[in-house]
């Protein structure tokens, strides 16, 4: 069982590094989103600031659903999906283990990129280590979650779309939290609360989201 | 042995067929026939468990095949329309993964000379992209080597390979049935498979049902 989740995240590896295009086309549309904001707002630095947290955070969700459209795509057209459905392995698993390749391709780089692009907006090394905490504990959330609608919407014209319309509302309490906990921190609250709800995220995410997605593909393979 | 009883497959909103029922027992081959759109797949692909059947069901060893689940895939190896290989990967790296995912893993040694056998030597190691459509089906269909499952449902196994491979693909299934193993099988071709062992089902509207 543990052998066919590595098998399934090292494949998919794999064909993100052979196709790499795919990679940094997620990071720099987050890049370029979050840089465009003191382009166009002024280097006012006090309201800079403000909206940093926010920014960051919104062009975050909007980069990974950038990525989620091709999570299942590629699979159901060439018969891989179906192929893994009649595998002798648990979905769950197989599911789990797609969303991991698929966060460490796309989450992570833009975890590791966001402190630097908060530097734009004067944020203090505290918070930007914050930043980094709430996308780290976030990302793989909005991977989970992505993944239901990903699974929904495969082999539909013009998915890319509705897949955004079904999990963008989803995604509401982790933006909420996430840019909650840089704020809270950056005015002296502590950020302690809203990272444990994150945490709390994650965890029921990680637990229900790779089952509705397993149902979903079940429905939409059919 | 396979049992499916008073199956009925509704599609959009077109009854494909109803109250179809059929035996397999070890050593045989069903040869399914029928004109285009008449259910062939959709038949198949109930029996696999990919499209939930409007009424009866399938039978594997006695007890309900969705019920057995994981037991019922490991005895089942299903070749369809679609190759089930990645484009990026080559041959040896895309029959490894699938071989692990069946819960029957193979070492790279295993792989190529499948491969081999099918008539890849030395395109083992390039993506499958760069391959003919032949010889895709060809990587696909090496599942078929290193697979021991007992039941093969194969969905026009032949389209697009040459006579040799067409030829070389009937000894392995005519094998496969001489062992006791079981074979469900489409195809347009005439293709002789193995005698005595064969058995037809017709599918259409005029005729629904009839074995």
């Amino acid at each position: 069982m543990f052998e066919s989740f590595l098998v399934v995240v090292r494949r998919d590896l794999t064909l993100a590094m052979r196709r790499r295009s795919d990679v940094f086309s997620t990071l720099f549309f987050f890049v370029i989103v979050v840089s465009l904001f003191p382009l166009g707002i002024g280097p006012e630095l006090n309201t800079l600031r403000l909206i940093a947290p926010g920014v960051v955070w919104v062009a975050a969700l909007l980069a990974s659903m950038l990525a989620l459209e091709r999570l299942f795509a590629t699979d159901f057209d060439d018969g891989t999906l179906e192929q893994m459905l009649l595998a002798p392995q648990p979905m769950f698993i197989m599911v789990l283990a797609k969303v991991t390749a698929h966060w460490l391709v796309t989450g992570v780089p833009l975890v590791l990129m966001a402190p630097l692009l908060g530097l734009q907006y004067d944020l203090n090394t505290e918070a930007l280590g914050v930043l980094l905490v709430s996308l780290l504990l976030g990302t793989p959330a909005l991977s989970l979650i992505g993944a239901i609608g990903a699974a929904l919407t495969i082999g539909l014209r013009g998915g890319g779309v509705l897949v955004s319309l079904l999990v963008l509302p989803l995604c509401i309490p982790v933006l909420i939290f996430g840019a909650g906990a840089v704020e809270a921190n950056i005015s002296g609250l502590g950020e302690q609360g809203h990272l444990s709800m994150m945490g709390a995220i994650l965890v029921i995410s990680l637990l229900l989201a790779p089952l509705a997605t397993t149902a979903a593909l079940r429905v939409s393979a059919e | 042995m396979l049992e499916v009883i008073d199956l009925e497959c509704v599609r959009g909103d077109r009854r494909l067929f109803t109250g179809l029922s059929f035996e397999l027992n070890p050593g045989e081959l069903l040869h399914l026939h029928g004109h285009n759109g008449s259910g062939k797949t959709t038949l198949m692909r109930a029996v696999c468990g990919l499209i939930y059947p409007t009424a009866g069901k399938v039978l594997w060893k006695g007890e309900e095949s969705r019920r057995l689940g994981d037991d019922f895939n490991r005895d089942l190896v299903y070749v369809g329309h679609k190759n089930g290989i990645k484009d990026d990967l080559n041959g040896s790296e895309n029959l490894r993964i699938a071989s692990v995912l069946d819960g029957v893993p193979i070492s790279e040694q295993q792989a190529w000379e499948a491969l081999a056998k099918l008539g890849l030597r030395g395109h083992e190691d390039l993506p499958t992209r760069v391959l003919s459509q032949g010889q895709k089906r060809r990587v696909s269909l090496a599942r078929l080597l290193v697979h021991r499952a007992p039941l093969w449902i194969l969905d026009e196994p032949f389209t697009a390979l040459d006579s040799a491979a067409v030829e070389l693909l009937q000894s392995v299934i005519r094998e496969h049935v001489e062992r006791g193993g079981m074979v469900i099988l489409t195809t347009h071709q005439e293709v002789s498979l193995t005698r005595g062992h064969e058995r037809q089902l017709r599918l259409g509207w005029k005729e629904d049902g009839d074995v």
